[in-house]
């Protein structure tokens, strides 16, 4: 039509893939995830020289090596995630809280593995849903975790009560920051938010760099770290060493509880998943584009600060460059793979939590690098994008196209 | 007459729908066949398995005395059937050589393309049939009603000689419309025969020698222009008798509700869209704006509603200085829009049909108390206007992406007409719809009317304006030329004043 040129806010490319990858059943999910795992298998044993040997012994070897290397991987991910069925049925036989302790320390390394993930994937899919892409997530996450390391070690003599709050908070608010500058950048100017959080994430690294050499350096260390933070700021932990499970993975799924009752159940995040499904809907609405747009970079950075705020309160104690190792990153899939949905959100962190610790015990026991994992990971996700790769190979049925059809039958059903 | 074309019986099912039921239709050597329906009846699906898209559980096709196993539409093709679609297939950075070879190329030694003898060939076409085309023009920069010619040319360069033109005149202008008849003559003057798809029953009554209408599948009839009339068609098509002439009592124009004095609009690209507009819209009256699509319309409408803001002048509602309001606040003082397209801006589609209804009222009492969502409450809305307006839903929770056009449509006129409005400013309301919508929703606008609220009413569908206003204003290049009086004008006048034409004298 040679009509004039209406002002349009054009879905961009990545709203477009979300909304694609939202329509993905449970079934393509669960699949992408056992298709993951497989392959993940096969690389493993694709990747082992002994395997090869064996083979070019003879063919029953050969199936046989394979077959070990299968089990072992398995077992080491299952024993390094989850631990040992035959040491947790012993602890729970000898009744020593100590040993049931040992025994389960693996599932609850990775619960606390899954923590940071759930923050930051929170972090990614509130921006998701109000059609924004949050890449950012590793830089608020370093930020976060200096905010906090700050508070953490310059006050001193503080309750708990108010110490772990005010650390918390003191990481949210910044990752908040660090989230505000590029959404507020992309409401005024219409800058594109995935390049500007990619900017702030090297501003946050180059920062962290620069703090932890100077100021917030422990100078009685001879590497680049902070001192450790109060005890008083420490996130208690619920169980004895070595478990380290603690507080932070409540806060978590509280968070999650909070984001989902914002998005599903408040009139804002009714406006904000107006403005993610249709910016030209929510403008006839009479939404406010530009301060929905700033409030969601703002909670999603401030989620993502949180996520380093509780590795730093709960697990570490102290801060060291480059301490994050892609939580925020992994997020980004994490965040698709639980398709926007907090509880998704969880369920997916748990999964990487579990992955990520199981892949520690895969590469101690049976010698399979833990960057096996990063290999699944990146499958299922290919999987997750690509669904009709999984309907193809499980003869899974397109879902139907609606449209006319309803029409016609509910025309005739009148 | 021979028929070149005939389908027997043709039945398609799709997973709960009988899509085609037992369809038997013949096409004659040079005659124009249109094929009439509403949207949903199944001429799509029919024209797709003619054209080899789908495969018909029963039935079969004959061309020319042969039986026809299209399986793709290369076989379509090969057996001299084509089909322009409504959304055109065209490469808009090629030229209109290159469109109309692609897929069909002329070659050079070496592979190269022959552009020279495809512009011949095309030249020869277009003077034969009355086609003007520039071959060495780029698509993007043809207007819509070249760039069908080029389509038609794809087909006749292929030696298509029966022409499936499905919806030709949805996107045309009226100026427009009547150049593609006059084609459309000339192709069946030399003997080419075509099968015209449309549900716009003044097209089908001046321009087909036979018409077939199907509804919900089965052909209800085949009749001529000669022995039937408007009226009866679209009962035909409805399967119910159906007003074509709205009913309406004289207006009552009261106070003065909505006053535009003077304003000036920019476009997207800054241009000016509207120069200096004038005018006022009492209560109990609808103003007409007639014009073709895209001479500052949709600009108007937007700064009226708040998407946008004058650089000049002032809109006054009810007393009150809406120059510079936004959305909200004017929908806040009593004003209904019902948009111009439907799924970019006046439905968020992938949400429920429950979620629609609330789209400008969701943070309002009832709906939300203490900004937490009253679901029930929301739900028992939805559920009542669904019954109220007739939304052929299986129910609320539906997603409005699964609607047809017509009910989309009127899940918005819904929203819009269940809140005490004074104002009601409706753009295009009625494109793509059926018959039975049109119907529907003209009734709808003109009770709001009788209720005494005051009605924008914009359109390029001249016939839509015509019926339900009470004043015509009638805008080109951004501004309006005349208001006429909706009883005493005549549609050769409008039709004169939307072409920039102003009658002497006036």
């Amino acid at each position: 039509m040679t009509t004039s040129e209406k002002e349009t806010a054009k879905p961009g490319a990545f709203s477009v893939f979300i909304e694609e990858v939202r329509k993905n059943s449970l079934t393509v999910t669960i699949l992408a995830i056992i298709s993951g795992l497989l392959a993940g298998g096969i690389i493993a044993v694709v990747t082992t020289e002994a395997v090869y040997q064996a083979v070019g012994h003879s063919f029953f070897a050969g199936i046989q090596a394979i077959f070990v290397v299968f089990w072992n991987t398995y077992r080491a991910l299952f024993t390094g995630s989850v631990g040992v069925p035959a040491d947790i049925i012993a602890a729970i036989g000898s009744g020593s809280s100590d040993a049931v302790n040992r025994a389960l320390s693996p599932f609850f390394e990775s619960l606390v593995q899954s923590t940071p993930y759930m923050f930051a994937g929170l972090a990614v899919a509130l921006g998701f849903r109000v059609g924004l892409f949050n890449i950012g997530a590793e830089g608020q996450i370093f930020v976060g975790a200096l905010a906090t390391v700050w508070v953490g070690t310059s006050l001193k003599g503080w309750p708990a009560i108010a110490h772990i709050p005010l650390a918390l908070l003191a990481g949210a608010a910044a990752g908040g920051i660090w989230g505000m500058i590029p959404g507020w950048l992309k409401a005024k100017t219409g800058a594109h938010e995935v390049i500007n959080t990619i900017m702030m994430n090297y501003i946050a690294f180059r920062l962290s760099e620069y703090l932890l050499t100077g100021v917030l350096r422990d100078p009685n260390k001879p590497i680049p770290i902070s001192a450790q933070i109060e005890k008083s700021a420490w996130l208690p932990r619920l169980f004895d060493d070595p478990n380290r499970f603690h507080l932070g993975f409540f806060i978590a799924l509280l968070m999650a509880l909070l984001v989902y009752i914002l998005l599903f159940k408040t009139t804002w995040g009714f406006e904000l998943r107006t403005v993610g499904s249709n910016p030209n809907a929510a403008k006839y609405s009479g939404m406010n584009i530009v301060r929905s747009t700033v409030i969601t970079m703002i909670l999603s950075g401030a989620l993502a600060g949180m996520a380093g705020a509780n590795e730093v309160l709960g697990v570490n104690h102290n801060l060291g460059v480059a301490f994050s190792s892609g939580y925020g990153f992994d997020s980004i899939a994490l965040a698709l793979l639980g398709n926007s949905h907090p509880l998704g959100v969880v369920l997916a962190a748990l999964l990487f939590g579990f992955l990520r610790n199981g892949a520690i015990q895969m590469q101690l026991t049976a010698g399979i690098p833990i960057d096996i994992i990063s290999v699944l990971q990146a499958l299922i996700l290919a999987f997750i994008a690509a669904p009709a790769i999984i309907r193809t190979i499980y003869r899974l049925k397109e879902p139907k196209p609606v449209g006319e059809l309803v029409t016609t039958s509910a025309k005739e059903g009148k | 007459m021979e028929s070149v074309l005939e389908l027997r019986g043709i039945t398609k099912r799709f997973p709960g729908v009988l899509a085609n039921d037992q369809i038997s239709i013949d096409l004659r050597k040079g005659e124009i066949h249109a094929l009439l329906g509403e949207n949903g009846a199944g001429k799509t699906t029919l024209m797709n398995i003619l054209y080899g898209l789908y495969k018909p559980d029963e039935g079969e096709i004959v061309v020319k005395g042969q039986k026809l196993d299209v399986s793709s539409p290369r076989d379509a093709i090969n057996a001299g059937v084509g089909m322009v679609h409504q959304h055109f297939m065209l490469v808009p950075v090629f030229t209109v050589t290159e469109n109309v070879m692609l897929g069909d190329e002329y070659l050079l030694p070496g592979g190269f393309l022959d552009r020279k003898k495809a512009a011949r060939r095309i030249m020869e076409i277009s003077e034969q049939y009355n086609l003007a085309v520039e071959p060495g023009a780029f698509i993007r920069d043809l207007p819509v009603g070249i760039q069908q010619r080029v389509e038609i040319i794809k087909l006749l360069f292929r030696n298509a000689d029966i022409l499936i033109l499905d919806e030709p005149t949805a996107v045309l202008t009226p100026r427009e419309v009547d150049e593609l008849f006059k084609i459309m003559q000339k192709l069946v003057e030399q003997g080419k025969s075509i099968i015209f798809i449309t549900h716009k029953l003044r097209e089908v009554m001046e321009f087909a020698d036979r018409i077939t209408v199907i509804r919900g599948g089965k052909v209800v009839g085949t009749t001529t222009p000669g022995v039937t009339n408007q009226v009866q068609l679209a009962s035909m098509m409805v399967g119910r008798q159906i007003e074509l002439n709205i009913k309406k009592d004289l207006a009552k124009p009261g106070e003065v509700v909505l006053e535009v004095n003077d304003i000036k609009v920019l476009n997207a690209r800054h241009q000016i869209a509207v120069d200096h507009v004038s005018f006022e819209v009492r209560a109990g009256e609808v103003l007409g704006i007639a014009g073709v699509q895209g001479n500052g319309q949709t600009e108007l409408v937007r700064a009226l509603t708040g998407l946008t803001h004058p650089v000049n002048g002032k809109i006054s509602l009810l007393g009150s200085n809406i120059t510079h309001a936004n959305a909200k606040k004017i929908k806040e003082l009593g004003t209904a829009h019902i948009p111009e397209d439907r799924q970019k801006d006046g439905l968020v589609l992938p949400y429920s049909i429950e979620d629609n209804l609330i789209l400008n009222t969701w943070y309002e009492s009832p709906y939300a108390k203490r900004h937490i969502l009253q679901r029930d409450v929301i739900l028992d809305h939805a559920n009542s206007l669904v019954e109220k307006f007739d939304i052929r839903t299986p129910n609320a929770l539906t997603a409005t992406s699964s609607l047809s056009g017509g009910n989309q449509q009127k899940v918005i006129v819904a929203r819009e007409f269940s809140r005490p409005i004074r104002m009601l400013v409706a753009s295009q309301p009625t494109r793509g719809l059926d018959v039975g919508s049109i119907e529907y929703i003209h009734q709808r606008i003109i009770e709001k009317r009788d209720q005494g609220c005051a009605v924008l009413l914009v359109s390029t569908e001249l016939d839509e304006v015509m019926q339900l206003s009470d004043r015509i204003a009638v805008m080109y290049r951004g501004q309006i030329l005349a208001v006429v009086d909706a009883k005493t004008t005549t549609r050769e006048e409008i039709g004169l004043l939307m072409a920039g034409v102003v009658p002497a004298g006036s």
